[in-house]
């Protein structure tokens, strides 16, 4: 278990406080604001980092909340995606109704399969979120009428955002858009984590039988932060399809579905800001290491894992905890 | 008569690919239920397997069944170092931790392999003996393919019978139906681990040399064929022996029938089925829920 309750946790006042803004958390948003005017040129992976913070959150709610191992996460991404596409080809090229259709396409998916998979646990329930991703991947493959198949779906053209902001080939706008739909996200799940129903997915995670025995709806609690989860997932998929103006099969792939647990887990789960920490930083260094050896970097990617889960459970911002409770006993 | 060539030829065709993945995955089963260690990278061990058997015979000469024991025999026992150094650390961790930590296995396998033998398959060179058709008198069957559901079927039962008759097969038994008290009887269970992973990984080798040339070996086997072994193992009851041998038979022919009969959406059916079977029984067939 990543979560338990040990000497080292704050003391319940403390955890009856934790809801109100520590100004450590305004950190993420001036570093976003920051990198906004210090690196100018690096803008588009900016803005596909923030967009891998949209899922990564996403994802926090569900195995770093709820406690639901998934391996096939990407497919609300991709329903999301694919949505936003076929929506901005044949309905309409303006983005803010493309991120709601959406979210409401990939949070339908995520309440049809939550439904089927969440009545199973274990490895049978890993074993069906694989399974649920491998058949959307395989419609998606085969719907070449309407997906473009292997193909993928060209020829996307965005229109302003309130038919003001163009999608400049700098990526500026991309970028500041993908930033709001993170604010706005990240202020969602925020709320959502500290209200009474977060707090019971924490419950679920640390404890079903106790969960049950006072009378929590444990199922359907956690069909509902599934389908949640599965529509902010497919808002980051949709920001992908309109910065990019681009949906290949890939959105669906495995790979995408792994790398984005990684990512959680390097920065950190069930703290909202392991979703920032951890994407940020395996995408720079992806961006940094992987081109000059692909091969490796899976290797490195693997040892990490391992690393991980023998030494820092918590990721890199639990290490940032011990370190200051370190200093804080040194002092 | 056309109709029941058709059936035969698949009900062959699905047999062969069931006797590959029931091999493959029956030591999954095991782990699952003994150790109740979720071992997502147990592909990884047949993956070595087909590796090994397959550069033995390419490079070195060597006869197709020694190659393949002396891969099953290398394989288990790097298994053993595995267990012993990595594995046995986290059989009390939660489940997230061991999927993390055998992905990343996965992923650091991946690498090695594409380092050392390319991205390409390997080529897989039948010996003349397993070439071409075998007259069973009423209909020729390809022969490699009856050799594999005959070797199979030799060893599930030598592992039944071994299971069923030996007092190691009663210890592995006694110590998946109570763990503790297997203990409590002077069961050394940590050493029954050692041995049963060692047995699985073995024999996932083994079927991953036995049916290299059905399941493709290529750096990204572990990956690419984990949802087929997760399903035989899901939908045969995790911690039986017999569960997963139904359950590949099953999946191995439906498979192959419907990726026979209608390509365009063959694999879904597979997926929707099994979705359909676990919805129905959620432990799977032969599991205890």
């Amino acid at each position: 278990m990543f979560h338990r309750l040990s000497p080292d946790d704050p003391p319940v006042e403390q955890m009856v406080q934790s809801h109100k803004l520590r100004p450590l958390e305004l950190l993420p948003w001036l570093a976003i604001v920051g990198a906004y005017f210090a690196f100018p040129e690096y803008l588009s992976l900016g803005s596909q980092i923030l967009l891998t913070v949209v899922f990564a959150l996403s994802l926090d709610l569900i195995l770093g909340y709820a406690g639901i191992i998934t391996l096939g996460h990407s497919a609300f991404f991709g329903v999301g995606a694919y949505t936003a596409g076929i929506y901005a080809l044949h309905i309409s090229g303006e983005p803010l109704s493309g991120l709601v259709v959406a979210a409401l396409a990939a949070g339908l998916v995520g309440l049809a399969s939550g439904l089927v998979i969440l009545r199973t646990h274990g490895l049978t329930l890993l074993m069906l979120t694989l399974a649920f991703l491998f058949l959307i991947h395989e419609i998606a493959n085969k719907a070449g009428f309407i997906t473009g198949g292997a193909d993928g779906l060209q020829g996307i053209a965005m229109q302003e955002i309130f038919g003001q902001f163009r999608f400049d080939m700098f990526g500026r706008t991309a970028y500041v858009y993908s930033a709001v739909v993170l604010f706005i996200v990240w202020l969602f799940a925020r709320l959502l984590v500290h209200s009474p129903f977060g707090r019971s997915l924490t419950g679920i995670r640390e404890n079903v039988t106790r969960m049950h025995a006072i009378g929590t709806p444990v199922r359907r609690r956690l069909v509902i932060i599934y389908t949640i989860s599965a529509m902010i997932a497919g808002i980051a998929g949709a920001l992908l399809t309109h910065t990019t103006q681009f949906v290949g099969l890939n959105v669906l792939s495995f790979e995408r579905s792994g790398e984005i647990v990684i990512m959680l887990i390097l920065g950190g789960i069930g703290r909202l800001y392991g979703a920032f920490v951890g994407a940020a930083v395996f995408m720079i260094a992806q961006d940094e290491l992987a081109k000059a050896d692909p091969v490796f970097w899976y290797f490195w990617i693997g040892l990490l894992l391992v690393l991980i889960v023998m030494f820092a459970r918590g990721g890199i911002l639990g290490l940032v905890d011990q370190a200051r409770r370190w200093l804080r006993r040194r002092v | 008569m056309d109709f029941v060539s058709a059936a035969i030829s698949i009900v062959f065709h699905g047999l062969a690919f069931a006797m590959v993945l029931y091999i493959i995955s029956v030591g999954l089963s095991v782990t699952m239920g003994l150790m109740g260690f979720a071992n997502l990278a147990h592909g990884v061990f047949a993956m070595a397997g087909g590796y090994l058997t397959t550069t033995l015979m390419n490079n070195h000469g060597v006869p197709f069944g020694f190659a393949l024991l002396a891969a099953a025999i290398t394989v288990a026992l790097i298994s053993i170092v595995l267990e012993r150094l990595l594995y046995s650390r986290l059989y009390g961790a939660g489940e997230l931790e061991q999927v993390l930590f055998t992905i990343g296995l996965i992923f650091m396998s991946v690498a090695v392999v594409r380092y050392i033998w390319g991205p390409l398959p390997q080529r897989m060179v039948l010996p003349e003996m397993l070439r071409g058709q075998l007259d069973l008198g009423f209909r020729a069957f390809p022969t490699y393919r009856t050799f594999l559901i005959a070797v199979s079927l030799a060893l599930i039962l030598a592992l039944w019978l071994g299971i069923e008759r030996t007092n190691f097969g009663a210890q592995v038994r006694a110590a998946v139906d109570n763990r503790r008290m297997a203990e409590s009887l002077g069961i050394n269970t940590g050493r029954l681990f050692t041995l049963t992973f060692a047995l699985g990984s073995g024999l996932a080798a083994l079927g991953g040399g036995l049916g290299a040339d059905l399941l493709a070996i290529n750096p990204a086997y572990a990956f690419e064929y984990l949802v087929y072994f997760l399903m035989v193992v899901a939908v045969g009851g995790l911690g039986s022996i017999r569960g997963p041998f139904v359950a590949a038979v099953l999946l191995g022919v439906s498979d192959t029938a419907f990726k026979y009969l209608v390509p365009e959406i063959g694999a879904f059916v597979i997926y929707i089925a099994v979705i359909g079977l676990l919805l129905w029984r959620p432990a799977g067939l032969f599991g205890r829920a």
